[in-house]
């Protein structure tokens, strides 16, 4: 397909209209409870933000990295003390910094995917998790000597205004989310994204072919932990709406890992699923453990069943459809598509030979 | 041959001097020169084990050779790496194929583009209009390509769902899409049946006729090698034993002796 406007097609501009229009116009029409703003649209946006980083690493390059949520905990405290000791750089500018420091130790802690590869670049990389929340903890200027543990996240104020209301931060994260994307996408269909996927799918052929593989991994894993540190910094603010070290743990870094897996590696669209996914199926076992058994069940008994049908259902799409839920929803387009077309050639045979 | 050449067979543009390589105790390469002259096709032949990837592999700087060096444009090469031989200007194609596998024909070629790249990410995320303007360039170069080596039709499928045969075709494609000076291929012809080495053959020579790009070759079919190299080169257990024209090879005893086997 002809790209219409910069790299789009006209079908991507479709997507991007339709999407744009279901986030800007109909939810916040019809979704009025701020429930669905402070524990589901907030958080979803963060951690697709998040796994969009996780995408570039490791969907596109094909570095196994898990520490996300230690970037995103970089993000998160570089938010607050750069809004604490330097006012001047409005939330915006913060946002960019932060995720550029988060971006500076993405470069430290992907050094080491020169040398090593696979699983023991994973463990490699856990470094970053346990050593960022480490120093975090460690020194606390990072937390401004508070005792408590847990730092109340200062107010959102973008030019002025304050942005405290749940569809405000709302529009907030989609804002900062949309953006990402794009530049991600841009990124990923451009001569930047090849050379990622050239070095994730043969390395010495990339070499071969002048792709300095130095520069494309260690490049991958800073644009990586920017995605992260922004996302964290977003999750601190918009959702958490404090910052404390163990909301940034090892669980959450595996909880975008399997978002990045089960959405469909190598895939922008992936992220935004396998967040959803991840995030709303609990809620809806719960909501269903609630409203089919009207309590009959004990709760701490619903949510490890949620746990067991969770995991079987992870295990039965890796097998069944291991490239994710970006491709199973490409499958059923086309499926649907194959059958309009056929029952159109079918209606046209009939028309004929009524005729 | 008596068509006159476009490019005519030129000075030396690669020379292997006195490259020995070994593996642990096992020599792969012993004491190895030969060159290459701009603009020619020139075949590296000998049997199994005979140490001829392993020679690309020194030349493309994948192997560290532990003794001898290698000169590309008159230059001595220090410190060999596939890197900085793409960079100077040399391509090549893999033995067991080295294809990116999850992405299209046109994306594997653009890879190949890569050296004509200048724009860095930045430029790309914001889709500045240099950025849009390089891609045009490096898109229609290689359609350029597909279009050469005749596989418009397959051009978007992932290469990993490509036949054999043409995925050796695309590799060739990736190749020259670098607009490299020399290209090595590793046994292009390996595993095709006749009408696709006949193809494969008229693609070589075609891309060493029109834009005279000197062609480093190693194939292991004989009638295929003396019809298209102009000079052989002949391995045998990491030596050289042979290195002429077809005709000189051909009645070389040595070589006849490698190949047909000798009564000690």
């Amino acid at each position: 397909m002809k790209p219409v406007f910069m790299t789009y097609t006209k079908k991507d501009l479709i997507n991007l209209a339709v999407c744009m229009f279901l986030s800007v116009l109909i939810i916040p029409t019809f979704i009025t409870t701020e429930y669905w703003y402070t524990s589901i649209l907030i958080p979803w946006l963060c951690l697709a933000l998040a796994t969009i980083g996780q995408q570039i690493v490791m969907g596109y390059t094909g570095q196994l990295a898990l520490g996300a949520a230690g970037f995103m905990a970089a993000g998160a405290f570089a938010m607050f003390n750069l809004i604490l000791r330097v006012p001047d750089l409005g939330f915006v500018g913060s946002l960019i910094v932060s995720g550029l420091i988060a971006a500076a130790f993405g470069i430290l802690f992907g050094l080491p995917s020169l040398k090593v590869r696979g699983i023991y670049l994973m463990v490699a990389t856990l470094a970053s998790q346990f050593f960022i929340i480490w120093m975090i903890d460690k020194f606390g200027w990072f937390k401004n000597y508070d005792s408590s543990g847990i730092i109340t996240a200062q107010d959102i104020v973008i030019m002025g205004k304050p942005f405290t209301t749940p569809l405000a931060m709302y529009f907030v994260c989609l804002a900062v989310t949309t953006v990402l994307t794009l530049l991600a996408m841009n990124m990923a269909r451009g001569s930047t994204g090849r050379n990622w996927m050239a070095v994730r799918d043969m390395d010495i052929a990339a070499e071969s072919m002048g792709v300095s593989l130095l520069r494309t991994k260690v490049q991958a894993f800073a644009i990586s932990a920017f995605y992260c540190g922004v996302a964290g910094a977003l999750f601190a603010f918009c959702y958490l709406k404090s910052l404390e070290p163990v909301a940034f743990d090892i669980k959450l870094s595996f909880k975008i890992l399997f978002m990045c897996i089960l959405g469909g590696l190598g895939t922008i669209n992936g992220a935004f699923i396998g967040a959803a996914f991840i995030l709303l199926f609990p809620v809806l076992l719960n909501a269903i453990g609630n409203n089919v058994f009207h309590g009959a069940i004990d709760a701490t008994i619903i949510s490890s069943i949620e746990q067991v049908i969770f995991g079987g259902l992870m295990i039965i799409f890796m097998i069944y459809e291991p490239l994710g839920m970006a491709k199973l929803w490409e499958n059923i387009k086309i499926t649907i598509k194959s059958k309009l077309s056929s029952s159109n050639i079918e209606s046209l045979k009939t028309s004929k030979l009524k005729k | 041959m008596a068509y006159e050449r476009k490019f005519k067979i030129g000075k030396p543009i690669l020379e292997v001097n006195n490259i020995s390589l070994s593996f642990g105790g096992v020599k792969a390469i012993t004491d190895t020169s030969f060159n290459v002259l701009e603009h020619e096709v020139r075949a590296i032949i000998g049997p199994n084990g005979a140490g001829k990837s392993s020679m690309l592999n020194c030349i493309n700087g994948i192997y560290k050779p532990q003794q001898g060096t290698v000169s590309f444009k008159g230059q001595q090469i220090q410190n060999i790496t596939p890197n900085v031989m793409a960079q100077m200007g040399l391509s090549r194609t893999f033995q067991n194929l080295a294809l990116f596998k999850r992405m299209s024909v046109l994306d594997n070629i653009l890879v190949g583009r890569k050296l004509h790249t200048k724009t860095n990410f930045l430029e790309v995320a914001l889709q500045l209009p240099k950025v849009k303007k390089e891609e045009k360039l490096n898109r229609d170069r290689s359609e350029e390509i597909i279009s050469f080596l005749e596989i418009e039709d397959i051009k978007d499928t992932p290469v990993g769902k490509l036949p054999y045969g043409l995925q050796k075709k695309v590799e060739l494609g990736r190749a020259l899409a670098t607009d490299s000076s020399i290209i090595l291929l590793d046994e292009p012809m390996a595993g095709m049946n006749v009408e696709e080495k006949r193809d494969m053959c008229r693609f070589i020579l075609k891309v060493n006729d029109e834009l005279g790009t000197t062609m480093v070759l190693i194939e292991h079919d004989m009638g295929v090698v003396m019809d298209i190299s102009d000079r052989v080169v002949v391995l045998d257990y990491g030596k050289v034993i042979g290195d002429g024209t077809p005709d000189e090879v051909r009645s070389n005893q040595k070589v006849i002796d490698a190949y047909l086997g000798v009564e000690h």
